[in-house]
């Protein structure tokens, strides 16, 4: 019954308020574990990325070439790379240790007598690598899945809802194991492109593929429930056009849920990528990965195991910092959440 | 309510149905890829190659080779093995599922408890250091793979501390029958228990967290305040108990998942001669009747999983009763 | 406690926010009376912080960044910075407290008898069949038909009316004697909104219970109260018995919000009058008298905060010279419009 309508403001407005996206990323600036994360992952990325100059200029010897009889200098004494095994029965041979020193052999051979660190570096590349067009192949599937299935409902949606639930309803594990070992064997062709086996985009794919329902319903629903909004029904009423509505009203607020889902979905690409390449299904020879390298590691695991030990700690430590950035963007875009956090 | 389940259950007998006929595609009508070739080996002759394919049926029409397996899969149950010739599919993974179970089982149990205990420790102490580091402990426990997780375990366990009063009680490797040595059985699931509830005690920990969260902020809490009952019991009789709905429905799924072969990394890396493991060698060696059978064996459970999750559900959320 | 002492005597009590950009207060500097078996209604617009006067009194502001001042005495009894213990055994028993929103007041697993019994358990020894007896009298009593059904029903069987009598019925259930309610009708339509009115006007009758009932809305005040608060930027601008404000009101808001009011009778005005301007913000409230910059008769003396005054029991928070008030009055009974 009181009606108060403003005429005229009352008293001036300190500033202008500021948009979602500027308030996101004043939140995130200040979010220090987030921000360290990132920095985690800018030094993993460039490492990585540096491997070739590692494998040239640190370690000195070709990280892929076998080097059973190579030979080094430690501490002024030449030691062989593979030293009879002292473990056991005293047969076979055991790869040199780390020697902690900036050169070769930072952190030992593997039983081929191959540069660890090296290793380490280049199965980074093409972890993250993998991980990264996985992801993108994933969103962006997912979401042009997810939109169209929300967006215009009906059979269009049925039909796309079963395909994926279908697809969701194969363990996802199982899932990639099967693509990967029928696809592994020989190449196959989707329209004019060849992916021969041994590439590293068979791999890309399968991962791709498998996440798409775990991103698609979500965006579904969350467009399901935009459909319904009162702002969409008044862009009706207004006399939009769908185009129009899709654009200006449905996909800014779906953008938000797509990027918190991309570090959430790089981190489980990374586990998914290094589970299927300890299984030898994932990525092959002579290609390395964090997932090979620890299976290299899986025969030295008593007696040298820091082969096994440094893969998995560089996958732990990659995909925590994923984590970490990942909770940090989807507090920054929770509108309900203050710069000061609790 | 009938109504509501009978139609649960005969979507549920159409998505089987959907998911046995695209595992058989994958495996058999993949363009480019021959199973016969496969089972005769590589450089085999022309001869041989017709011979493999008409002993396996593999020159028959797609359907009749569908219809063929699923036939010897469930009716006559007489499925043999492509590559162990003569051995018979069903009951080797019959007898893989005891040991599945015992060890998904066991971990769900870790897990469950874990995950409620660090969720309303975390929920209830929001902001404190408590809180903190649970959630740092659990999104660790997210980010590390369970294999290399279980690879560690091992060195710690069979090797680096074995002699040491710690874990010299660890048998080697491998799966103890409850009903030979439950002592046995018990000692050798220890750590394989561990090892995978480590990932999902993070998990849940963390989503029971948020949620009892959001929870709290609702306003029937409030409500449940300014009746006088005390902090504690509006945490966990009206806060965790309206967030369970969510945890039971993650679980129910997980749960599935896991028990349909999604432990096999866990139990690759134990020795453990679950489904997991009989899938993943079936996989390698391209058994393709061992992949069919475990493949649909693990939809199945998956399934199954969501369909039990649906009547819980009903269960503890009354207001899914009265919508159906 | 004898029968003329004060049921809860709130003294300058202020509720502040430790915001971004400083200090919001929303409260600031409360302070009122109320009696045994009395209606107070506390009228006000969103942001007056009427809710938060209510919310401090049960205990219920537990945001890490609130800043609680002044007292609240409750039979003798202070209560901010009461531990949870005691505060627990007065909430739900002496003082009860319903909200707003019916519909998602309840908690949505348990059965009503199950909400209703916990409570009287909590406070009183009685066994869980008692309880679930007192639960079926209780709601009974607040007029839901098929009481023994209802007990057994979840909360979003019943209606948005029907819950909120749940709601009353459970508040009252270990006889309280102060029953605070906010906005208790506002999501109701409006023959509910009767109903439950008179429910509540017949606590005082038939439960011995006071009341205070917040709202924005002054026929709700009409109907039930007995005093009359009204609330603007976080104060009391006017308090009064309810005919005495009603009939002559004191401070230029509480005109502006009666002057805003279609009128049932003569000639149909071409617009709805309303108060020009918008409430102040809170955490930048004016110097002085909060109303002043929307106020037509704003002038030096309302830079300071004015204090209440009156005679009679009804005071007002306004400075304007008592005869240059009556003239004003008279002018605004004219039909004439407040201006800028």
């Amino acid at each position: 019954m009181v009606n108060v309508i403003a005429d005229q403001p009352a008293a001036p407005v300190r500033r202008a308020t500021e948009g979602p996206w500027r308030t996101a990323w004043r939140k995130l600036k200040r979010d220090r574990s987030a921000l360290a994360a990132f920095g985690v992952l800018v030094v993993i990325v460039i490492a990585s990325l540096a491997a070739p100059l590692y494998a040239r200029y640190v370690s000195g010897t070709d990280p892929f070439v076998t080097n059973l009889n190579g030979e080094i200098v430690v501490d002024g004494t030449t030691q062989p790379v593979l030293q009879p095994s002292t473990e056991g029965l005293g047969l076979g041979t055991t790869p040199i240790g780390p020697t902690w020193r900036l050169g070769p052999y930072l952190l030992g051979a593997d039983n081929q007598g191959r540069d660890v660190a090296a290793r380490l570096l280049y199965g980074g590349r093409d972890s993250l690598l993998i991980a990264g067009a996985a992801a993108v192949l994933c969103l962006v599937l997912a979401t042009f899945l997810g939109v169209v299935s929300g967006f215009f409902g009906g059979l269009v949606d049925i039909g796309l809802s079963r395909i994926l639930d279908v697809l969701w309803a194969f363990p996802i594990f199982l899932l990639a194991i099967s693509l990967s070992i029928v696809l592994i064997a020989q190449s196959i062709w989707i329209g004019p492109f060849e992916i021969r086996s041994g590439s590293l985009w068979l791999p890309v794919f399968i991962i791709g593929i498998v996440y798409v329902p775990y991103v698609a319903r979500p965006i579904r629903g969350h467009v399901l429930t935009l459909m319904q909004a009162e702002f969409v029904t008044a862009a009706i009423g207004l006399g939009a056009s769908p185009w129009r509505i899709l654009w200006r009203d449905i996909m800014p607020n779906v953008v938000t849920r797509i990027i918190v889902f991309v570090p959430l979905i790089l981190a489980l690409n990374m586990m998914t990528e290094s589970s299927l390449s300890f299984l030898s299904i994932g990525v092959q020879p002579p290609d390395a990965s964090w997932g090979t390298i620890i299976q290299d590691g899986q025969g030295l695991l008593y007696s040298r195991p820091i082969v096994a030990l440094a893969p998995g700690l560089a996958i732990v430590i990659t995909v925590l910092a994923l984590n970490i950035l990942g909770d940090g963007v989807r507090d920054a875009l929770d509108p309900k959440s203050s710069p000061r956090g609790v | 309510m009938l109504a509501a389940l009978g139609f649960r259950l005969g979507q549920m007998v159409l998505v089987m149905f959907g998911i046995s006929i695209v595992a058989f595609l994958i495996f058999f009508a993949t363009p480019g890829a021959d199973p016969s070739a496969r089972i005769a080996g590589r450089n085999a002759s022309q001869e041989t190659l017709l011979q493999v394919r008409h002993d396996f049926g593999l020159d028959r029409p797609l359907p009749v080779q569908y219809g063929l397996m699923m036939n010897r899969l469930f009716i006559s149950r007489d499925l043999t093995s492509f590559v162990n010739r003569g051995q018979l599919v069903v009951p080797t993974v019959t007898e893989a599922i005891p040991v599945t179970l015992s060890l998904v089982g066991g971990a769900a149990v870790l897990w469950v408890l874990g995950g409620l205990v660090v969720g309303v420790i975390a929920g209830a102490t929001r902001g404190s250091f408590v809180d903190r580091a649970l959630m740092i402990l659990s999104l660790v426990g997210v980010s590390v793979p369970v294999f290399w997780l279980g690879e560690v375990a091992n060195l710690l366990t069979q090797s680096r501390w074995h002699d040491t009063w710690l874990f010299s009680w660890v048998p080697p490797l491998g799966y103890v029958p409850l009903t030979e040595d439950p002592w046995g059985w018990f000692k050798a699931l220890i750590i394989p228990w561990f090892t995978l509830a480590t990932l999902y005690v993070g998990l849940y920990g963390r989503v029971l967290r948020a949620s009892l969260i959001e929870m709290m902020q609702e306003d029937f809490i409030r409500t449940a305040r300014a009746k006088g009952i005390g902090e504690r019991r509006v945490l966990l009789h009206h806060g965790l108990r309206t967030s369970l709905v969510a945890f039971v429905t993650m679980f129910g799924l997980d749960f599935g998942a896991l028990v349909g072969g999604g432990a096999l990394l866990t139990e690759v890396v134990f020795g453990l001669q679950g489904v997991g493991k009989l899938t993943y060698e079936a996989l390698q060696t391209l058994d393709l009747p061992m992949i069919l059978a475990t493949v649909i064996y693990a939809a199945f459970f998956v399934v199954m999983a969501n369909f039990i999750v649906d009547v819980v559900f009903v269960f503890i959320d009354p207001r899914a009763r009265d919508v159906r | 406690m004898s029968a003329d002492a004060p049921l809860l005597v709130v003294e300058d009590l202020t509720v502040s926010f430790r915001g971004d950009e400083g200090l919001v207060q929303a409260v600031g500097g409360v302070s009122f009376t109320v009696k045994q078996r009395e209606i107070v209604g506390v009228v006000g617009e969103s942001g007056s912080g009427k809710s938060q006067t209510l919310l401090a009194i049960m205990g219920l502001i537990d945001s890490p960044r609130a800043v609680v001042s002044g007292s609240i005495r409750f039979m003798g009894q202070e209560l901010i910075g009461l531990n949870r213990r005691a505060l627990d055994a007065i909430r739900g028993r002496q003082i009860a407290m319903i909200f707003q929103d019916p519909m998602s007041a309840l908690t949505p697993v348990h059965t009503i008898g199950n909400q209703i019994g916990e409570q009287v358990r909590a406070h009183e020894k009685v066994s869980a069949r008692a309880a679930r007896a007192r639960a079926v009298q209780l709601l009974d009593a607040v007029g839901i038909a098929n009481p023994g059904r209802v007990v057994d029903g979840y909360p979003h069987q019943l209606s948005g009316g029907m819950r909120q009598r749940a709601v009353i019925a459970m508040a009252l259930s270990c006889n309280p004697v102060l029953l605070v309610a906010d906005e208790p009708t506002t999501a109701l339509d409006v023959t509910v909104q009767a109903q439950i009115l008179e429910l509540i006007g017949r606590l005082r009758d038939e439960f011995g219970s006071a009341v205070i009932l917040v709202t924005h809305d002054l026929g709700v005040v009409a109907e039930v109260a007995d005093q009359v608060l009204v609330m603007y930027g976080g104060r009391i601008v006017e308090e009064g018995g309810k005919g005495s404000v009603f009939r002559t009101p004191l401070h230029p808001y509480t005109w502006g919000l009666f002057g805003s009011i279609a009128p049932m009778e003569g000639e149909r005005p071409a617009r709805l009058a309303a108060i020009p301007g918008a409430p102040p913000s809170l955490s930048n409230l004016p110097t002085g008298c909060a109303f002043g910059p929307r106020c037509a008769y704003h002038h030096d003396d309302c830079l300071v905060r004015p204090p209440l005054v009156g005679a009679g029991g009804h005071r007002a928070a306004c400075v304007l010279p008592e005869t240059k008030r009556r003239h004003l009055k008279i002018q605004k009974a004219a039909g004439l419009e407040m201006q800028q």
